[in-house]
C-alpha cells in the first residue's frame, strides 16, 4: 500500500460530494456536500504534503479549514435568511430572478 | 525556512506504510464512504448532518495517521464539533421544511448528476492510480520530530512564511462575523405598544370589556360551545372567528343543539297520532 490510496479515497470523496450538490435539493444538505468537498481536498493536501516531505500542504489545509469555517457562517446566515423571508429551504424554490 | 519549502535538502527517506497504518485506512476509509453515501442518501437533513459528522471524525484519524497530528485535532474540534454543529443548529431551526422534496425538477438530472460522478471518479482515480503508484514518500518524521515536533513547525511556518495569508484570514474571519451578524438581524418593523397606548386603544373602541369567554352560560366549555346570553340566544362575540369562517357547517348542529332549534326527538312518534 502507498500514500496514493488517500488520494484515490480523497477523489472519491469529492464525487460524491459534487453528486451531492447535484441531486440534493435541500440547501443545507448542498452546504454539508460543498463541506465534504472542502474535507476531501484537505485529505490530499495532507497527503502531497506527506509524499512531498513539507509542511506546505498542512499550512494550506490548516487554510482551508479558516476559510470553511467562515464560509459556512455566512452561507448558513444566507439560507436562514431565505427561510425568513419564504418559508422554504429548498433550493428550488428561490426562482425569483427565473421570470 | 528550508525545513519546509525544500524538501530536496532532507535527504531522501523513503516513508513506507506500515500495516498498522494500512489496518487503520481499511478501516477508516470504507467509514468515510460510507459517511459520504449515507450523507447523498439520506431523506432527512439531520440524518445527512450526523452521516457527514461520521466522514468527518474518520478523515480526522486518517491526519493523524498521516503524520498530521495538529490538522487531525482542529479536523476534529473545528469541523465535527463546531461546523456540524451549527449545521445542526440551523437545520433545528429550519427543521420544518428539513426533509427533501422527492420530485425531479428538470427531468433526468439526477442520472446526468450520477453519470458525471461516476465518469468524474473514474477520470481522477484512474489517472491519480496511473501516475502516482510508484512515486516514493518522504514522510514528514524530520519535521515532526525537529524544532518541537509538528504543532510548532506549523506555528512558525504560519507566522514567517505564510504570515501575510494568516493576517488575511483574521480580515477574512472578521467580515464573516460582521456579515452573519447583518444577515441575522432582524429589526422590530412596528414599535411595541405600550400598556397605556393598550388601554387607551382599548377605551376607545367599541367594548370597554372583555369578551364573554367561551361556555359561558354553555353546556360544554369548548371553543366551538358559543355562549349564551341571558335570554338563551347566542353571544356573538363569543364565537372564534376562526372557527366561524372555517367550520361554520360543522358548527351548525352544535349551535342549533346549545340555542334549543335542534330537531327534538318526538315522543309520540311510534303513537300514531301526530297531532
Amino acid at each position: 500500500m502507498t500514500p496514493t490510496y488517500y488520494l484515490l479515497l480523497s477523489a472519491l470523496l469529492f464525487s460524491l460530494g459534487a453528486v451531492g450538490v447535484l441531486v440534493r435539493r435541500n440547501a443545507i444538505v448542498v452546504f454539508m456536500c460543498i463541506e465534504l468537498m472542502l474535507n476531501a481536498v484537505n485529505l490530499s493536501l495532507v497527503t502531497f504534503a506527506r509524499i512531498n516531505g513539507g509542511l506546505g500542504g498542512q499550512v494550506m489545509a490548516f487554510f482551508v479549514m479558516v476559510v470553511a469555517a467562515a464560509e459556512v457562517v455566512v452561507g448558513l446566515t444566507i439560507i436562514m435568511a431565505i427561510f425568513k423571508t419564504r418559508r422554504s429551504a429548498s433550493v428550488d424554490d428561490s426562482n425569483l430572478l427565473k421570470y | 525556512m528550508n525545513l519546509l519549502l525544500q524538501p530536496d535538502t532532507v535527504e531522501r527517506v523513503v516513508d513506507t506504510v506500515t500495516t498498522g497504518e494500512a489496518v487503520a485506512f481499511w478501516i477508516l476509509g470504507p467509514l468515510a464512504l460510507a459517511g459520504a453515501l449515507g450523507m447523498l442518501f439520506a431523506r432527512n437533513a439531520v440524518h445527512s448532518a450526523l452521516w457527514l459528522v461520521l466522514t468527518m471524525l474518520s478523515l480526522g484519524v486518517l491526519y493523524m495517521v498521516q503524520q498530521a497530528p495538529f490538522l487531525g485535532f482542529v479536523q476534529i474540534i473545528v469541523y465535527t464539533g463546531a461546523i456540524m454543529m451549527l449545521f445542526l443548529f440551523v437545520l433545528m431551526l429550519v427543521g420544518r421544511d428539513s426533509s427533501d422534496s422527492v420530485v425531479e425538477v428538470l427531468r433526468g438530472q439526477r442520472l446526468a448528476a450520477a453519470v458525471l460522478g461516476i465518469g468524474f471518479a473514474g477520470l481522477v482515480v484512474g489517472s491519480l492510480a496511473r501516475a502516482l503508484t510508484d512515486v516514493d514518500a518522504i514522510g514528514l518524521a524530520q519535521q515532526n520530530t525537529q524544532n518541537g515536533g509538528n504543532v510548532a513547525n506549523i506555528g512558525e511556518a504560519l507566522f514567517t512564511d505564510f504570515l501575510f495569508p494568516f493576517e488575511l484570514t483574521s480580515a477574512l474571519l472578521i467580515t464573516a462575523a460582521v456579515g452573519a451578524m447583518v444577515l441575522a438581524f432582524t429589526s422590530r418593523t412596528k414599535e411595541k405598544k405600550t400598556q397605556k397606548e393598550l388601554v387607551e386603544e382599548r377605551f376607545r373602541g367599541d367594548r370597554v370589556g372583555s369578551l364573554p369567554g367561551p361556555g359561558v352560560f354553555a353546556t360544554a366549555n369548548s371553543v366551538a360551545t358559543p355562549a349564551l346570553l341571558p335570554d338563551g340566544s347566542v353571544a356573538k362575540e363569543s364565537l372564534s372567528e376562526l372557527i366561524e369562517t372555517t367550520a361554520k357547517e360543522r358548527l351548525e348542529d352544535d349551535v342549533a343543539e346549545v340555542t334549543g332549534t335542534a330537531h327534538q326527538p318526538d315522543a309520540h312518534a311510534l303513537k300514531g297520532d301526530h297531532s
